[in-house]
């Protein structure tokens, strides 16, 4: 067990190694770059634009800056500035005398970590998760135990738009029925500290995965259901009620509880259309604005971030298995 | 000895979307206290579906019993409340199913599996139970029983599952052990040993047996009565030793024919009936043996064949009296 873990943390090196190597050939290939202002705006003028990019070695080829990025490179005074193998994920272009490392993981002065850009991210995935977890599962038992009712119908409904509906499709929806005509929420709160304008962006990022949840838990069910054993425990004189709590859900719930791991990855790296549409102080919402200004080293720290999130996400898949099914060992 | 269950008349159906499969068509029979009662016939006669519908274990929708009545200690099992039967499932009358591989949770431990009919139906601790549970497994050959409580059910091999399942069948001490052929699943030497201990067991405790299977062999020293089923009716019924020198419907003689004996000098080829058992979709007016039978005459093709007394305690449902030839 051990070894396994280890082993799979090690497979992380060359997937960061290959996830840090495309990323930085399709940034460099974009035109444009991190100096480049609105036309609309004051232009940095090229003598300075040529001195950042000495400062910062973008004038270097682009193989020396890749693995000055991985590795490190010296400074001009000679002194080794290491790379991303000490942890470190560069100074942002953009956010002058910050690191990407405190743009995402410095929470603001007196606040704790889940006060970063990162933890906001990571409070709002969890909160989707939440919804589509508590909603998601009853649903899918209520349906599988229920099979072919109204009840199971009307689930099928909402599960079918969850899934085939984009998030950002139902978003519009919910803002025009819930701020626009019933002003139970503000499209853009001012401050992220109140409850309740948490509940829309986690409803909405949440939807698509309380709807596979539901569909998943279901199809599980209704194949426990069928098993031998369940026939096995009423024949013991069982009552129904424990027939399915003792024998029908846990063997039931086993995927979709391995799939809470990645499930989760997926809502915290992939919220940054909601955090966009609400203005949520998140990575997500970092993310699009550093690609939108070539923030290079801003994008390359966060696609490693959520590459190494949806891995350990993976990883969390196998060892979630071997904790609920006695079957399964790993060696 | 005094008669505990009374089935008569049974028919169960299933509603499926190619039709109504009418499962069991009217069966009837008792058991006696102690006795051992085996239902013999090829797969799909309905030997399964009579079991369940006494228990009400069958899956519904599709099923359903349509007509007849299983009396237990006085009381209908067919109109019994939900929760009655539940106190007589497991306790009384208690089953064995076919795969030992299947039939348990995988992700419960034995000890909690084996113990729980006792859990449910009598007031005792959780502890107590695991005691009983290591108890009954080792009465039925588990070695160090009572460190394997805490295994799972994959850690067991497919006969010692068998036996696992039998200890929780009995841990209740039922008046009925119903067994489901409970060693289809099995290799030969393990069935052999399994039908050993059911004896073992059934001498100590008394119990009475229904045993469900499809082979012959098995049966001919275990049961007292024999039962053969076809097309979800009881063709042919008699004491062990009558049916096996006496088989009377041509179908009881096909098995038998498959059957390699010892006692019979001389090479005899084995012989078996051709084609499948039927599934019937429509109330079977003609006897459901006949597009198999070789002493099939016009009257099987019209109208289906009633009990007929051929012997001592023994009945056959044919029109042919296959011993002359002649139609009944
Ligand atoms: N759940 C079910 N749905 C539809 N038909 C069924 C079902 N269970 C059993 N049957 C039918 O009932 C008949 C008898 O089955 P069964 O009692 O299991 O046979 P066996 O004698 O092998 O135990 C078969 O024709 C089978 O197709
Ligand atoms: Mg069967």
């Amino acid at each position: 067990m051990g070894r396994f873990v280890v082993r799979r943390l090690l497979w992380l090196i060359p997937v960061i190694l290959v996830v840090s190597g495309i990323t930085f050939i399709l940034m460099h290939s974009a035109p444009g770059g991190p100096w480049d202002r609105d036309l609309s705006a004051r232009q940095v003028d090229p003598n300075t634009q040529r001195l950042l990019n000495e400062y910062y070695g973008l004038d270097k080829p682009l193989w020396r800056q890749f693995v000055a990025y991985i590795i490190g490179d010296y400074n001009k005074d000679g002194s080794f500035k290491c790379g991303l193998v000490c942890g470190n994920l560069g100074p942002s272009y953009r956010q002058r005398g910050l690191t990407i490392q405190q743009i995402l993981f410095m929470p603001p002065e007196g606040k704790n970590f889940f006060y970063s850009r990162f933890g906001y991210s990571i409070r709002l995935g969890v909160y989707a998760m939440l919804f589509a977890v508590i909603l998601g599962v009853p649903a899918g038992i209520i349906s599988a135990l229920k099979q072919n009712t109204w009840a199971d119908y009307i689930s099928l409904f909402i599960v079918t738009i969850g899934i085939s509906v984009p998030n950002f499709v139902i978003a519009i929806f919910l803002i025009i029925i819930f701020a626009s005509w019933l002003h139970v929420v503000s499209i853009v709160p001012r401050s992220w500290d109140q409850v309740d304008v948490w509940i829309l962006p986690a409803i909405i990022l949440g939807f698509g995965t309380m709807a596979r949840t539901a569909r998943l838990t279901r199809a599980s069910m209704l194949e426990v259901m069928r098993m031998d054993y369940v026939r096995t425990a009423r024949a013991k004189g069982m009552a129904e009620r424990l027939v399915i709590f003792r024998h029908m859900l846990k063997n039931s719930l086993i995927p979709v509880v391995t799939m809470l791991g990645p499930s989760l990855a997926a809502l915290v790296t992939g919220s940054f259309i909601i955090e966009t549409m609400f203005g949520f102080p998140g990575m997500g919402r970092a993310y699009v604005t550093a690609i939108g200004q070539r923030d290079y080293s801003m994008i390359m720290g966060t696609t490693l971030i959520y590459a190494v999130l949806v891995a350990l996400a993976n990883l969390s898949v196998d060892l979630t298995y071997v904790l609920l099914d006695p079957r399964i060992r790993l060696d | 000895m005094a008669e505990i269950l009374n089935v008569q008349g049974l028919e169960t159906q299933f509603r499926t979307r190619e039709g109504t499969v009418h499962a069991v068509n009217g069966v009837s029979f008792s058991l006696k206290e102690g006795e051992t009662l085996g239902i013999v016939g090829e797969s799909g006669c309905g030997k399964s579906v009579t079991v369940m519908s006494m228990l009400r274990l069958i899956p519904s929708p599709p099923g359903k019993v349509v007509a007849g009545s299983a009396m237990y200690q006085g009381k209908d099992l067919l109109k019994a409340t939900d929760e009655e039967i539940r106190h007589i499932r497991g306790s009384q009358i208690s089953m064995v199913f076919q795969d030992p591989m299947t039939s348990f949770n995988p992700v419960l431990t034995i000890g909690r599996q084996v113990a729980e009919p006792l859990e449910i139906h009598s007031a005792v601790s959780r502890q107590q139970a695991y005691d009983r549970a290591a108890e009954m497994l080792a009465m039925v050959g588990i070695p160090n029983a009572k460190d394997r409580l805490n295994d799972y059910p994959h850690q067991f091999s497919g006969g010692m599952r068998q036996r696992v399942m039998i200890a929780m069948s009995l841990i209740c001490t039922p008046q009925i052990l119903i067994a489901d052929e409970p060693t289809t699943a099995l290799d030969v030497t393990i069935q052999a040993q399994i039908v050993d201990l059911v004896k073992r067991l059934r001498d100590e405790l008394g119990m009475a047996i229904i045993w469900i299977t499809h082979d012959l062999g098995i049966i001919a020293g275990l049961a007292d009565r024999v039962a053969v089923m076809y097309g979800g009716f009881i063709i042919e019924h008699a004491p062990v030793k009558e049916l096996y020198t006496n088989p009377t419907h041509p179908y009881t003689m096909g098995l038998l024919g498959s059957l390699p004996r010892l006692d019979v000098s001389g090479r005899k080829r084995l012989t078996s009936i051709e084609g499948i058992p039927p599934v019937l979709l429509e109330a079977p007016h003609f006897c459901p043996f006949a597009p198999r039978c070789k002493y099939a005459v016009d009257r099987c093709w019209n109208e289906n064949p009633g009990d007929f007394n051929v012997g001592p305690d023994h009945t056959a449902a044919c029109w042919v009296d296959t011993k002359t030839g002649r139609e009944r």
